[in-house]
């Protein structure tokens, strides 16, 4: 394709990305460098049913012309970023200055907000992903097999936790595995305690969540190899029968090395729709236990006071670059795949 | 000829209650959109407030336990989301920060006449809020299991915990305690009540500097794990709602939930037998103290700032008219302590005011006291699961609190 047959091809999707995807990431950036301006409080008096006191309230004519005078907010730099409940680059001196021991250190660094969170998120990211990626491979190869009359229903039935809205399946699971649930009592049972909940322990929960993400995302991996292995040229395989292979080599020997570049496909989309993980944890009201990047965001915004624009920012800015990291190496590894190919 | 008696009458009512003012209800104009919390008092409430709406209005309520968590959101929109929201003194002071509620002074004036004065939430001399109901959690038992065992109500929070063991021990239930442990906005008011209990001060005084990590902070952290202890184990998950559904369902002897409660645990759905068991009780106190670990709320409503003066004057009077509602108090005397003029309290009310008698400290309507509620929400549940101490997690508490209020400008 010629360079400017190319260009305005591109130029459409381009100039939306531009709109939509561009320009929000730089005006969250901007925030992510400002804090709310200065809080002027005033005492007065306060009546209500219980009786009147002095109590302490927020001036409402001076904070909003401080507002009026600065609307984005006080200039902080990259301080929110570096804050507690974000890099948290003070409390990693100290706990590394006056830690006895490696241990003790990771214990710190991990029960700071933001580092919790990227533990739970990437655990969930690489424990979901390669499960999917062999559940759904195995279940594409099994439905390909199956007779025409057949096939119809069954995919159906299998992309059916795909179609199920993440939230409201992750609801029905949550009520699914409560101490009174179907499921609940039936673990209480085979492992003989009464008081045995999924929902109390953080293991148990991160284990429910895990589970949850391998089922909702195995669909899509199977739908995308169902499609891939409709393509698998016949010749080869006709000729590795008569030459006696078994299906297992066969498999192995063309149809696996066929599918490598759909594979790479799915991990990457795996790996950054799993990075994103947020409706679980609201399903599961795991928010004790299990806290992802996102949900840090999602309270930054609805927390019970004013929305924390500034800290939902730095937060976003920071799952970007975790986003670019993780992909980074199979996007490599997709780039030299296009090149050899050519 | 029914038809004209009921017309007639309703005449009669509110030419009485709102003689000498505009009569508030019938609004024909404007739209009233509500954003409320999620419970039985309130239902009723807005069933109230609707028919005195009536049908010419453009009536809409929208009920959410997260209503908290959308408030600001909703009402810092021009023109705002909702035109008006059921506010408490733990939620009025967000909405006040930002300037989010209208004074009303002028509105009473017009139609307020049958108000009484303590309905009025007045701040720094002007009307923002109007309360129609007081709250507070105590304690609520079921007799015949007490009294099977040999057990007395308990009146300190030591005692519960005694009393649970024993019906633990006594086989009857696994877990006979429950309150609203859900990590989030309620796990955060159990410690609130704990640390006023033990006499705990948040704040150095008169300044937004936070103070929890101490001795009584500590010993109010200990308790809630001890009653974790004998609750349902998936306790960080159980709501206020999601504890009185463990209540209807038998499971639970003794809980620490709200007086408003009363409305669907003792009305006529559910298991009868196990609401003829149910009784209220004080609250206890806890530590060796004398004030009850709870503490008391009103809850009125606000109307929103960036809504037109026609939809603002539609909201009020439409509220007005079921907050000086006589009739729907006495009509459902037990759903919560009304502040209505006229209204003559249930028997459910007694818990409350005691709490009140005996020194009870209001919900702290501070600036900043949502944020250290925001904090306490998340940060003390590791504790409460065993994986850190007492002290570990106030420290993250307060660090996690000061973060945020630097943030939004507080220190």
């Amino acid at each position: 394709m010629p360079h400017k047959t190319f260009f305005w091809f591109f130029f459409p999707s381009g100039l939306a990305m531009l709109l939509f995807i561009g320009l929000p990431i730089i005006s969250s950036f901007f925030q992510s460098l400002h804090i709310e301006p200065e809080q002027i409080l005033m005492e007065v008096e306060k009546c209500d049913p219980f009786g009147c006191k002095t109590e302490t309230k927020v001036d409402i004519e001076a904070t909003s012309k401080l507002q009026e005078e600065q609307p984005l907010g006080r200039f902080n730099g990259l301080g929110t970023y570096v804050d507690r409940n974000h890099l948290a680059f003070d409390q990693i001196k100290e706990a590394w200055n006056n830690s006895s021991s490696m241990s003790d250190f990771i214990d710190i660094m991990l029960n700071l907000p933001f580092y919790k969170a990227l533990l739970f998120t990437l655990t969930f990211c690489f424990a979901v992903t390669p499960p999917v990626v062999v559940l759904g491979f195995i279940v594409a190869l099994s439905i390909n097999t199956l007779t025409k009359s057949l096939k119809g229903p069954t995919i159906f039935g299998v992309i059916l936790p795909m179609i199920v809205t993440p939230l409201i399946g992750s609801l029905v699971l949550f009520w699914m595995i409560d101490a009174k649930g179907i499921l609940g009592s039936t673990i209480q049972y085979l492992f003989d305690d009464p008081n045995l909940s999924l929902k109390s322990s953080s293991q148990l929960t991160w284990i429910t969540l895990i589970i949850y993400g391998i089922w909702h995302n195995t669909p899509f991996a199977f739908v995308v190899f169902y499609a891939a292995l409709q393509t698998v040229p016949q010749d080869p395989i006709e000729a590795a029968i008569i030459d006696g292979a078994s299906r297992y080599e066969r498999v192995r020997h063309i149809v696996i090395p066929h599918l490598y570049p759909v594979a790479t496909f799915i991990i990457l989309i795996c790996l950054m729709d799993n990075f994103r993980v947020l409706e679980p944890i609201i399903g599961f009201a795991a928010e004790g236990v299990a806290q992802s990047l996102s949900w840090m965001i999602y309270n930054d915004l609805r927390s019970e006071n004013k929305m924390l624009f500034g800290s939902a920012g730095a937060t976003s800015m920071l799952t970007i670059i975790g986003v670019a990291f993780l992909l980074t190496p199979v996007l490599i590894r997709t780039w030299r795949e296009f090149r050899t190919e050519r | 000829m029914k038809k004209l008696l009921i017309a007639l009458l309703f005449s009669f009512v509110s030419t009485s209650a709102f003689a000498g003012g505009h009569s508030p209800c019938g609004v024909t104009d404007g739209s009233i959109k509500i954003l409320a919390n999620e419970f039985t008092t309130y239902r009723i409430f807005m069933d109230e407030v609707k028919s005195c709406a009536g049908e010419g209005a453009d009536f809409s309520v929208t009920h959410s336990v997260d209503h908290n968590k959308l408030q600001v959101a909703a009402l810092s929109a021009n023109p705002a989301e909702f035109s008006a929201k059921l506010v408490t003194n733990g939620s009025i002071t967000t909405l006040m920060n930002d300037n989010l509620l209208r004074p009303l002074d002028d509105l009473v004036a017009k139609y307020g006449s049958a108000l009484q004065d303590n309905q009025k939430i007045v701040i720094d001399g002007k009307i923002y809020a109007i309360a129609f109901m007081a709250n507070a959690q105590h304690l609520w038992y079921r007799e015949s299991i007490l009294n099977d065992l040999g057990i007395a109500v308990p009146s300190t929070y030591e005692e519960v915990i005694a009393a649970a063991e024993k019906i633990k021990a006594s086989g009857k239930m696994a877990n006979p305690y429950a309150g609203a442990f859900k990590s989030g906005w309620n796990v955060a008011q159990e410690f609130v009540n704990m640390y006023l209990g033990h006499g705990g001060e948040f704040f150095k005084a008169g300044t937004a500097e936070v103070s929890i990590n101490n001795d009584k902070g500590v010993a109010a952290l200990n308790m809630m794990k001890r009653l974790t202890e004998v609750s349902n184990p998936d306790f960080l998950t159980q709501d206020t709602n999601a504890v009185k559904e463990e209540w209807e369902s038998g499971n639970v002897a003794l809980m620490h939930v709200w007086n408003s409660g009363a409305a669907s645990l003792l009305d006529d759905e559910g298991d009868q037998m196990i609401k003829a068991d149910t009784r209220l009780a004080n609250s206890p106190s806890v530590g060796g103290g004398s004030v009850p670990a709870t503490t008391l709320w009103w809850d009125g409503f606000g109307i929103a700032t960036n809504t037109s003066d026609e939809n603002a004057e539609a909201s009020f009077r439409a509220l007005l008219g079921a907050a000086t509602s006589t009739e729907m108090a006495n009509a459902n005397p037990n759903a919560t302590i009304w502040l209505i003029d006229g209204y003559s309290p249930g028997d459910t009310a007694g818990p409350v005011v005691d709490a009140a008698n005996r020194g009870a400290a209001p919900y702290p309507s501070l600036p900043y006291m949502s944020l250290l509620h925001g904090a306490l929400s998340t940060e003390i549940v590791e504790f409460l699961q065993g994986n850190e101490s007492a002290e570990k997690a106030l420290a993250d508490v307060e660090a996690a609190y000061v973060a945020k209020a630097t943030e939004q400008g507080f220190l």
